[in-house]
């Protein structure tokens, strides 16, 4: 239960490499954050300086209030999930559990109440006498979570805690760990490489990318008005279209021909048109305002399609659930008004 | 119809075709065994014979009547010149080294790895390939600088300089190096996070997560150590200080007037000299083979 502050953090490793740049932003009490991005961006570098496990370059991390730069991970009051799990291997369930507190110098009946609470929580008391050898992956799963919440820390940190489980498993643990944090109520940072992990379970995001904050937000804001081009095709499966096209006398006009509905824009010249799979429907009779659309093939998911095609010349991919309008009859597309996402074709900054 | 049922009941018969290859094999294999072992056995039935018959007819190759005599002789009869030392005291010494060797080397060459891989140092990568060279310089090349330091430290004939000189080692350290390497970073991450100090993580995590590793490293350490010759030689004059290893050319030696040498106690304690060893490749067999395969950590 604490806030977060972290203002112009910097991280530039001895090589010169700089891994994250002028990272400012808030963090509220009882926080659910995600950091998203590719791979590199900087995003576990950034969680392990909350950890302290990462000396910071420049800047400050404060942890309701405390500038903790130079604490000792381990007096941070802080608890961390790997991506592995990190459990002790030689130790039980229990003991694996109690090292914390064991270090912390709390009592022995201190230490089994609090973790057989913890056990019962996470439905682990018929394992403490195992060790993680003999558990599933979905079992360590929880006996990491568990040995980071029997330490009622401040803040909890979760570094890619899903990925090595299977599909089945993730989603029913992206669940279970948002309930759980909401329950405790504790501030958390996540950190995946997985958009659909952010966008389901944070209260915000932010998007990393190169060690550069692109966007914080919401999962609404982050999806609705994605801040750059790479926030747009980062976040959502499938990505965003992009498409080329211009301004040109008021009217957003395609590169390869056809106006898109948007409202006017002051400038002419050239900008990166994004539209969502899901924002445009296809039919087989021209309508005011439709688009000529070549069919290439579909992918079927059961409940959804995910027809691929040529806009414009352009590769466009459309989500759709009709049944009918697939195949080589899908010969137009009308495109939403008000769904059209104009970008500036240098920076990949948003235009509104 | 019944044909065909018949037909599938009972495949036509075919003769297993002798795989030469296998059977080649298994021959080297024989004879390997059988070239390691018979000397062995030799020994061990030749120490059942008298001396008598020993110095006449040379190694035996039945079992003799004197066994019960030469193993007492061996274990419980005092010898040597000062006749003090008799086959349990040599066995004891011998243990005192094995073990001082085998400890002694595991628990500097694990500090030496920890320092190495978990801590940065200038020139922590130099140290190690300094310590790894002495590889190449074995007791034998500095056995004269090592007999005049333990000299003049006043420690020949004690325990302590029997095993101290020895215990620095390379090989170990090495070991454990490779070993702690593949410890996932993560688990010295989440003990910083629990709070566990160098020390801590040391004795809290390293040293059981090891075991397998360190159950290995004793078992060729120990049986290094027993065998130990010519350091002990060297280094120790008094006769209670005796190794086994070393008491059995004591005894080839009493040759006193027309005295025959002692060969079926000679033979006897070379048996019992083997023993210790081979029990205990024996009893920790599984974790050696352990120690060396297993990646789970």
């Amino acid at each position: 239960m604490a806030q977060v502050t972290i203002s112009s953090v910097n991280k530039i490793y001895p090589n010169g490499f700089h891994a994250v740049k002028d990272a400012d932003f808030h963090i509220k009490d009882g926080e659910f954050i995600v950091l998203v991005g590719p791979s590199g961006c900087g995003k576990s570098t950034l969680l392990r300086m909350f950890a302290g496990l990462e000396d910071i370059s420049t800047g400050e991390i404060a942890i309701d209030d405390r500038v903790v730069n130079d604490v000792d991970p381990a007096q941070r009051d802080i608890a961390m999930v790997f991506q592995n799990y990190a459990l002790y291997p030689h130790m039980t369930v229990y003991k694996n559990m109690a090292y914390g507190l064991k270090r912390a110098k709390k009592s022995k009946e201190d230490i089994e109440i609090a973790v057989q609470k913890v056990a019962k929580m996470l439905d682990l008391t018929p394992l403490l006498d195992r060790k993680p050898s003999q558990l599933s992956g979905g079992q360590r799963q929880r006996v990491a979570m568990g040995r980071a919440i029997v330490r009622s820390p401040k803040l909890f940190l979760f570094d890619e805690p899903l990925s090595n489980l299977d599909a089945k498993l993730r989603s029913q643990m992206r669940i279970e760990v948002r309930r759980l944090q909401r329950d405790l109520g504790v501030t958390s940072v996540y950190v995946t490489h997985d958009q659909v992990e952010a966008m389901t379970m944070a209260d915000r995001i932010v998007v990393l990318n190169a060690g550069k904050i692109e966007q914080i937000g919401t999962p609404a804001q982050i999806y609705q008005s994605p801040a750059s081009v790479f926030v747009a095709t980062f976040m959502g499966a499938p990505p965003m279209n992009m498409l080329e096209g211009g301004f040109k006398d008021g009217t957003l006009t395609l590169s390869g021909g056809g106006v898109i509905p948007h409202h006017s824009h002051g400038a002419n010249g050239p900008v990166s048109i994004g539209i969502r799979p899901e924002k445009v429907t296809l039919q087989a009779e021209e309508t005011p305002g439709a688009l000529p659309f070549t069919y290439e093939f579909t992918e079927d998911l059961g409940a959804v399609k995910l027809v691929h095609g040529l806009l414009g010349g352009e590769r466009f991919i459309v989500h759709t659930h009709e049944e009918a309008i697939i195949g080589d009859d899908a010969k137009f597309l009308s495109i939403d008004g008000g769904s059209v996402h104009v970008f500036d074709v240098n920076t990949g900054q948003r235009i509104d | 119809m019944t044909d065909i049922t018949t037909a599938i009941a009972q495949p036509p018969v075919r003769r297993r075709k002798i795989r030469w290859n296998r059977v080649f094999d298994h021959v080297i294999l024989i004879l390997g065994s059988m070239f390691m072992l018979l000397p062995v056995v030799l020994t061990l039935l030749t120490s059942t014979w008298d001396n008598v018959t020993i110095h006449t007819g040379g190694i035996q190759y039945s079992i003799g009547e004197d066994a019960f005599r030469n193993y007492q002789k061996a274990l419980f009869e005092k010898s040597g010149f000062s006749q003090v030392v008799d086959g349990m005291k040599m066995m004891t010494n011998s243990l005192i080294l094995g073990l001082g060797f085998a400890i002694g080397k595991i628990v500097i060459s694990m500090m030496a790895a920890y320092a190495i891989v978990y801590f940065r140092f200038r020139f922590a990568t130099f140290a190690f390939w300094i310590v790894f060279t002495t590889l190449l310089l074995p007791l034998e090349v500095r056995i004269l600088p090592s007999y005049e330091v333990v000299q003049s430290l006043g420690l020949l004939n004690t325990y302590t300089g029997l095993i101290v000189p020895l215990i620095a080692s390379a090989t170990g350290t090495f070991y454990f190096r490779q070993f702690f390497k593949s410890v996932p970073e993560e688990t010295l991450e989440a003990a910083r996070i629990d709070g566990a100090g160098p020390i801590h993580f040391f004795f809290d995590i390293l040293v059981p997560v090891s075991q397998t590793m360190i159950a290995a490293i004793f078992i060729i350490m120990f049986v290094y150590g027993w065998n130990q010759y010519l350091w002990p030689t060297l280094m120790t004059t008094d006769e209670n200080m005796f190794t086994l290893v070393r008491g059995i050319k004591q005894i080839m030696q009493v040759w006193i007037g027309a005295n025959i040498p002692d060969y079926g106690v000679a033979m006897a304690l070379a048996i019992i000299a083997m023993t210790p060893p081979v029990l205990i490749v024996i009893l920790f067999q599984n974790w050696f083979v352990k120690g060396l395969v297993e990646s789970e950590k």
